[in-house]
């Protein structure tokens, strides 16, 4: 059987001002007719730049300095603009990950299709149309000739990416390149996604490289995976293979690295092949140190109560009330959270988890409901005093570390904001030994208060954050899906970092995610909602042992299956 | 919509209200106007009669509310200077300020969106740098430089155009139009262009703008993936993607041009309103100024409703919610 791709010794280059950066070195990787290839890495592992590269679409100043690609025997490198363009599209589709800005929101997505048919079918007008109208059905859309008057932004993003997915199948190409097709999807329309790829990958008998970061979605759709590591293949091979026996270091320490679901671990395997990020700790002993002064013992008290909580959202104005569309976002939420424990929230979006942990927080007022902290009502307005020093005790840990943190202060700065504020030192050299003395201590190092957020990565800025938070001395903390953003050994850094710090100051965490393994690793009790509302709350490990709602059961069965990564995963020495 | 169109009228009606209080002001604030109407040797009677005539004596209130309910019946009283009804003159003076206004605003839209979109996509060519460096001199240097630089280049040194006036008009009975013939096209040329040019750079540097924005998406980055032409991808994604923000811009910026042709028209000597509204100050011409504030207040604010109502016509996440 010939390949239908085949890329040898592959070198890609982005020239810079400050010397020329290797984004892919030497890299080889075959694709047949009929299979799923995925190529797996971390960011910056050069991964979607070997797609780009296929089809002759890297970034500016990005080329091809050596190597070959071989598309159905013909040579890919060296072709012009207009060679290329009866390739892209006809021979050869590209899917991105984010559904909500790949197409264009001002033209319907009937005009978006017929152009593209119109381009690499050479079918016209009516003819082409009806085309359209068998593609959207083909991608499983439901009343396709209607749909095609409608504007991207009258679809739910797994629908758009279905549309995406159509748009990529207009020129019936043999190959389609996925660049991260489901990152940005809830977990079972991922799973809908990756379906529909597979199956339209042996109906078609078309060649899918599917470009991922996630281990999940690599054992549920690929034949075979290639993992890249800065830029360079470090192994090739069949699915089982290589989640199962990995032979590379780093295959082995990604592996393990991914947060299991099938049983609790006491800490998440950390990685040591992946430098970088986790420096050595110079940890300050927190007993005898200002962040642990404002420990206090355990209390019976519950640390938060929230009770009878409602919060609707207005999604269409009008003056008449009939006319108005509310959207019921938090619909009667009870819970409790005891003082030392993890409390997890998880749902897919548009649940509502986030939005509880907002009014908890006090970043949205409730329209009705109470929210006690340690005792406190801290949900009436105006804050009283007392219910002001209450919710001190609290912090937040939001999603995105590139806009959590104001781009224009020094970390030093950052992280001193809430000290300054609440004037929890004596003198401003004090502030500055304790600012140090976090930053070291979230394994960061002193130096870093002099450096602007940029210069950091995600997961360093995500330790700035965590910083920031324990700056107020809080008793509790909110996480608001903390690591959603990062790579998976990253995460198990942050996370396994989180763990530390509740542990030594006995703090109470509410820690809301999308990820059930991550929450599984993380809770003690967990709370699972959908539209609003609370479906069941269950101690973390009866919750995945024997879920008693429906809806917990259909969450934890579209889990992705890792049984291929062996029940017993090495941890790398 | 409606709701949203009713509110905007709504808004609209109490900037008309405050603006015709302002200009009501203007009566009581700027001067005496008998001392401009009437000869150094004026007898008092004289004045007082033609006190009384104005009807300047009676109450703040009174004056007040009359001034109104002429305004709402097109009444703005008559010229101190030429004793002729407001409405009248500036009705006889507005196709030339229009017309003026209209050729410039195409001007700039014709060739500031072409060369904004040129400049947006052929960022580095040379020929874009040079676009660039020249459009900085439409906004550094003042109209009334620029329209005498023109005066003295085409008019005075090739003789190729007339250097002021309008020329070339036919009356069609209700419009005195000069774009029906040659010579009227000569006298046009000048002014418009020199109106025109500050408001061409802005739409230029913001269409460039704007563009590579545009070019940087996903949405562009995946219809080239799809092997779709460069026109198509420049003209039917991305050029209409920019066009909400340059709308709202063109919009005030129709209303800016009517305010500019005050200079423009008085370097041209053209016979527009801004040219009417300069003189009247030099008189102290209270009705007209006043006229002519409600007047220039009105345009503004049905420009910027139709502003509003492109919107929903351009964006369909506007027209049609989620």
């Amino acid at each position: 059987m010939t390949e239908l791709l085949k890329i040898e010794g592959l070198d890609v280059e982005f020239p810079t001002r400050r010397g020329t950066v290797k984004a892919a070195r030497n890299v080889s990787l075959t694709v047949n007719p009929g299979e799923v290839v995925g190529l797996v890495g971390e960011s910056g592992a050069g991964k979607s730049t070997i797609g780009n590269a296929i089809i002759d679409l890297l970034e500016t100043p990005g080329r091809v300095a050596g190597g070959s690609i071989l598309f159905q025997g013909e040579e890919l490198r060296g072709r012009d603009e207009d060679e290329m363009r009866t390739i892209r599209g006809d021979r050869i589709g590209m899917i991105f990950q984010d559904p909500q800005t790949s197409l264009n929101p001002l033209m319907t997505i009937g005009a978006q299709l017929v152009e593209t048919i119109e381009k690499t079918t050479g079918l016209t007008g009516a003819d082409a149309e009806a085309r359209a109208e068998e593609l959207l059905a083909q991608v499983g859309i439901t009343e396709a000739k209607a749909r095609l008057k409608a504007y991207p932004h009258q679809f739910s993003g797994g629908m758009r990416q279905r549309v995406v997915i159509a748009l990529a199948l207009a020129g019936d190409p043999d190959l389609i390149i996925a660049d991260e097709p489901t990152t940005a999807l809830d977990v079972s329309i991922q799973a809908q996604i990756l379906d529909l790829l597979k199956r339209l990958c042996r109906e078609r008998n078309l060649g899918v490289i599917i470009v991922t970061h996630d281990i999940g979605v690599i054992a549920n759709i690929a034949d075979r995976v290639v993992v890249m590591y800065r830029g360079e293949v470090v192994e090739t091979g069949d699915v089982a293979q290589i989640l199962g026996a990995p032979n590379h270091e780093y295959t082995k320490s990604l592996i393990a690295a991914v947060p299991r679901a099938d049983r609790k671990l006491e800490r998440f395997t950390s990685v040591d092949y992946i430098e970088g990020d986790a420096k050595p700790f110079s940890r300050i002993d927190v007993q005898n140190h200002w962040l642990g002064q404002a420990r206090s013992d355990r209390q019976a008290k519950a640390a938060v109560e929230v009770d009878n909580l409602n919060l609707s959202f207005v999604l269409q104005k009008s003056l008449l009330k009939r006319n108005r569309r509310m959207l019921q976002a938090v619909d009667d939420a009870t819970f409790s959270v005891a003082a030392g424990e993890t409390f997890g929230i998880v749902g897919e979006s548009g649940s509502g988890k986030s939005t509880i942990a907002r009014m908890i927080a006090g970043l949205y007022q409730p329209d009705s409901g109470q929210i006690r902290v340690f005792g406190e009502d801290v949900s009436t307005r105006p804050a009283s005093a007392t219910a002001r020093q209450a919710r001190r005790a609290l912090q937040m840990i939001f999603q995105d570390p590139y806009s959590s943190l104001n781009a224009r202060m020094r970390v030093m700065d950052i992280v001193a904001e809430p000290i300054r504020y609440h004037r929890l030192t004596g003198s401003e050299s004090e502030t500055r030994q304790v600012v140090s003395d976090l930053l070291d201590h979230v394994g960061l190092g002193a130096a870093a208060g002099l450096k602007y957020p940029h210069e950091f990565s995600g997961g360093q800025r995500q330790r700035i954050s965590i910083a920031r938070a324990l700056a107020s001395r809080p008793r509790i903390l909110i996480c608001d899906e903390p690591t959603s953003a990062l790579d998976v050994s990253v995460q198990a850094t942050i996370l396994n970092l989180l763990k530390d710090l509740q542990e030594e100051l006995g703090l109470t965490m509410i820690f809301i995610s999308h990820d059930l393994p991550v929450i599984r690793q993380m809770c003690d009790r967990i709370a699972v909602m959908r539209h609003g509302q609370i479906c069941e709350i269950a101690e973390a490990e009866t919750l995945f042992e024997a879920p008693t709602h429906d809806y917990s059961r259909h969450l934890l069965d579209l889990m992705p299956r890792m049984d291929l990564l062996g029940t017993d995963r090495a941890v790398p020495a | 919509m409606t709701t949203f169109i009713l509110k905007r009228l709504a808004q609209s009606l109490l900037v008309m209200a405050v603006v015709s209080a302002i200009s009501f002001s203007l009566f009581n604030f700027v001067g005496d106007p008998v001392n401009n109407m009437v000869g150094q040797d004026a007898t008092r009677e004289q004045r007082i009669e033609i006190r009384q005539q104005l009807g300047l004596d009676d109450p703040i209130l009174t004056q007040y509310t009359r001034f109104m309910g002429n305004i709402l019946s097109g009444d703005f009283g008559l010229s101190y200077r030429i004793k002729r009804p407001v409405d009248e003159l500036i009705l006889e003076r507005l196709p030339a300020t229009l017309e003026l206004v209209f050729v410039s605003a195409i001007i700039a839209l014709a060739v500031g969106i072409t060369l904004g979109v040129y400049t947006g996509i052929r960022r580095k060519s040379w020929v874009s740098r040079v676009i660039l460096s020249t459009s900085l001199i439409g906004v550094s240097l003042p109209t009334f430089i620029i329209g005498i630089a023109l005066i003295y280049v085409f008019a005075v040194h090739l003789r190729w155009l007339p250097s002021s006036g309008r020329s070339g008009t036919v009356d069609l009975g209700w419009w005195k139009t000069s774009l029906l013939t040659v010579d009227g096209w000569r006298a046009i040329l000048l002014p418009a262009i020199t109106l025109s040019l500050f408001q061409l750079t802005l739409i230029l540097r913001l269409v460039r703008a704007e563009m590579m924005e545009v070019m940087r998406t996903d949405f562009i980055k995946f219809a080239r993936a799809r092997g779709l032409a460069e026109r198509a991808i420049n003209f039917r994604h991305a050029l209409r993607n920019t066009l909400v923000p340059v709308i709202t811009i063109i919009g005030l910026n129709i209303g800016g041009l009517i305010a500019f042709s005050v200079i423009t028209e008085t370097v041209f000597q053209w016979p527009g309103t801004g040219l009417m509204f300069i003189q009247a100050v030099d008189f102290v011409d209270v009705p007209i100024m006043a006229a002519y504030l409600v007047f220039v207040a009105l345009l503004f604010v049905l420009i910027n409703l139709i502003v509003d109502i492109l919107y929903f016509v351009v964006d369909p996440r506007i027209r049609l919610g989620s």
